[in-house]
């Protein structure tokens, strides 16, 4: 008995010495500080902030889906959806369209001078967002535009930029393209420089055209990566704060209000947190979709590789 | 080295020989025997104002032996409202914070009632502005006591070369320098107004009043809707947009509009300053601080502006109010220090003191200390700021979205519903019948509790 003791303990050490040697445990440890991490500012404000949805204007009793029922039967709300979903869609269409007309051309470029263009292709994206907005608004500034200032010049009339519901929803886009697509842009070049050079070789043989080659050569090669770009700048695009906030604060007559800038007017500027918090889930939803099927297709076309 | 076990019975002696020392010793009054007390207070916009905020605290601080401690929050980006609703969610924070307009009466059940510095302070000097104590008070206690620092109106600041060569009013006829204002500013009216903006459009130099969403512009618009007697919803809670008042003030705002820039609907609280400072803009509505930038960066503007009384409507006079309040958290440690602060810094000396630092931007919610020299001081022009402060009962001071409940209120000023009104109307073109019958859904959804 007193010999099989030392040998029980002797076997549980080398059981703990295997676990800590396989590598799904070094993994593990190793991503544990972000595990820690996303649970404190990921997940339990999001199960924080579904339980506020759930609960009455003054925070006091539990009201189920009451605040959920209550946003559809408003007109408002459903201004915010389509909003949302135009101010998204259109950016994100841009911004994918942009990036990938532009990274084919530095692609093209001489090695030489890649470098040069890479960098400054770069710049909108590393620019801190609320700084570069602020430059953005002085540029539409209501009454000393600096557009304005040029078009006056030119004998063109001067456009209310923030002032008219269109024009605020056009620039509130446009500077979300200008922000987003070097984003696009540097992974599609990464895409891009990846496709090997044989393919094209083995096109042009065949006798394919410019166009050809990029429909049945370089589409195909970058689908995934095209998948993943659009679906991270969806959910980025969708719960974006900074550029509606600082530019048009959501006006005119909240035109340009999307999820996060009415969640934030309702929920603390307007002392109703439980409602703010319910619009801010309403992103969930639609974004857990999108992102189900786009993964979905990227895991198939995987599995058939 | 040698070592003594460490047994009870030497734990026992040397804890008795501890306490008995403990007892034994003489008080020591140390410098914060009464305790620390921390501050949340709005970071001001005038130079130098929380400077004598400061000593103001640390003073008395020193005096009752309390550590003070004090930061200064901004309202850019809101920050103070995000740490506002934080600190209601955490139950812990600041001791006293400054809240913005409604903020106390949305976290009324969360603050300490201080009816025992307020009222004390009534009986010394008399009533407060009937919007400040519309916003202090919950079921009949007050649960804040109006600030000093940062509660300030917004009534016209006109150029008097401007009003004088193109719309032909001699401004000082009726708002004399440094003096009560004559008869003749009955006439000074909406109606008024708006003539002259129509012939100061004509000369290039139109009038601007903010119809976009933030303070500024909700403000005005909601003294100008309150001249009119159009109220949206009434002090039960009741919609009553759909009413005659309503319609009038629309049309009107018509008029208006068509005689300002058409970008008014897109202004921000920065766009009317830089609106006058430019030269181009003949009147904003705005506190001198437009004014005191004009002196720093355009003297010669500067020296033509001069702030008068808001103009009459067929329900009377209405002043723009937007006071800050201080209100003391029910979850402060020390309470009784906190309100013996409040108490100390709505001293008529102390009020003066910080009014001053702030070149008269401050206004005091007490009616009784509207007549500190500052008002009579800041120049050029002479004058400049004296018809600054409501005085003498002749202007209601209003809080823009009043009489309402608190709860819908709040809603109605964040979501500015009045602007949108107008630009919808005259903007947007909509008829009146649908822009009233949208407002009319919009407050039935505010009315949710």
């Amino acid at each position: 008995m007193a010999a099989v003791l030392p040998a029980r303990a002797a076997a549980r050490h080398g059981g703990l010495r295997r676990l800590a040697r396989r590598k799904s445990t070094i993994a593990f440890l190793m991503a544990l500080p972000l595990i820690v991490l996303i649970g404190a500012l990921v997940i339990y404000p999001a199960f924080y902030s579904m339980y506020l949805s759930m609960l009455n204007k003054s925070l006091e009793r539990f009201v189920g889906l009451a605040n959920f029922k209550f946003l559809f039967s408003r007109d408002t709300f459903w201004m915010v959806v389509k909003q949302s979903c135009i101010f998204a869609i259109t950016a994100v269409l841009f911004k994918a369209l942009i990036g990938f007309c532009v990274a084919h051309f530095v692609h093209n470029v001489p090695a030489k001078g890649q470098r040069k263009w890479r960098g400054m292709l770069l710049i909108p994206w590393v620019i801190p967002p609320a700084m570069s907005t602020l430059g953005w608004f002085w540029l539409f500034d209501p009454s000393y535009s600096a557009f304005n200032w040029i078009f006056t010049r030119i004998g063109i009339p001067s456009v209310t930029w923030l002032g008219d519901p269109y024009w605020a929803r056009f620039s509130v886009i446009l500077v979300n393209v200008w922000y987003g697509a070097p984003f696009f842009l540097i992974m599609y070049l990464a895409a891009l420089k990846s496709v090997p050079e044989q393919l094209y070789e083995a096109a042009a043989i065949d006798g394919a055209n410019w166009w050809q080659k990029i429909w049945y050569v370089t589409l195909p090669m970058m689908r995934n990566i095209i998948s993943i770009t659009v679906l991270f700048s969806l959910i980025v695009t969708f719960a974006n704060f900074d550029i509606i906030r600082i530019l048009t604060a959501g006006g005119p007559v909240d035109q340009t209000h999307v999820f996060a800038t009415w969640s934030f007017l309702l929920g603390i500027e307007g002392g109703d947190i439980a409602l703010g918090a319910a619009v801010s889930l309403f992103m969930f939803p639609i974004l857990a979709i999108a992102a189900v099927f786009i993964l979905r297709d990227i895991n198939r076309r995987g599995n058939e590789a | 080295m040698s070592s003594v076990p460490f047994n009870r019975r030497r734990f026992l002696k040397t804890s008795a020989a501890v306490s008995a020392a403990a007892i034994a010793a003489p008080y020591v009054h140390t410098s914060h025997a009464a305790g620390s007390l921390t501050i949340g207070f709005w970071d001001h916009w005038v130079p130098g104002a929380n400077d004598t905020l400061t000593k103001l605290c640390q003073e008395w601080g020193q005096k009752n032996k309390v550590d003070v401690k004090i930061d200064y929050i901004t309202s850019q980006g809101n920050k103070n409202m995000l740490t506002i609703t934080a600190e209601a969610q955490a139950r812990s924070g600041h001791d006293i914070l400054a809240h913005p307009a409604w903020y106390a009466l949305t976290y009324a059940k969360q603050l300490e009632p201080l009816d025992d510095v307020m009222n004390p302070l009534i009986k010394k000097y008399g009533k407060v502005a009937p919007a400040a104590e519309f916003l202090c008070k919950s079921g009949g206690k007050w649960i804040a006591a109006p600030a000093v620092t940062g509660t300030q109106v917004k009534p016209p600041c006109v150029r008097l070369d401007l009003f004088k060569q193109h719309a032909g009013i001699d401004i000082q006829s009726m708002y004399p320098v440094n003096k009560a204002p004559t008869a003749e500013s009955e006439k000074w009216n909406w109606e008024t107004l708006v003539v002259a903006a129509e012939k100061l459009k004509k000369a290039g130099s139109p009038i601007g009043l903010g119809m976009g969403q933030t303070t500024d512009s909700i403000d005005t618009v909601g003294a100008m809707f309150a001249s009119f007697g159009a109220d949206l919803v009434d002090a039960k809670g009741n919609i009553t947009v759909k009413s005659d008042a309503v319609k009038q003030v629309l049309d009107y705002a018509k008029r208006l509009v068509a005689a300002m820039p058409a970008d008014v609907f897109a202004w921000d609280d920065a766009s009317n300053n830089k609106y006058l400072i430019s030269g181009q803009g003949s009147m904003i509505m705005n506190p001198p601080s437009a004014y005191a930038v004009a002196k720093r960066d355009n003297p010669k503007v500067a020296a033509q502006c001069y702030t008068i009384e808001m103009p009459k409507g067929p329900k009377g006079r209405y002043a723009p109010f937007l006071p800050f309040l201080w209100a003391l958290w029910g979850f402060s440690k020390n309470k009784s220090a906190g309100k013996s602060l409040l108490t100390h810094l709505q001293q008529r000396e102390n009020v003066e003191k910080l009014v001053n630092a702030s070149i008269g931007y401050d206004i005091p919610s007490f009616e009784s200390m509207r007549d500190f020299k500052i008002w009579e001081q800041v120049e050029p022009p002479q004058g400049a700021v004296y018809h600054y402060p409501p005085r003498g009962g002749r202007q209601n001071v209003w809080m823009a979205c009043a009489p309402a409940p608190a709860g819908i209120a709040q809603q109605m000023y964040t979501q500015s519903i009045m602007t949108k009104m107008i630009a919808k109307y005259t903007q947007g073109g909509e008829p009146m019948d649908k822009v009233i019958g949208w407002a009319a859904s919009e407050l039935e959804g505010y009315q949710r509790s």
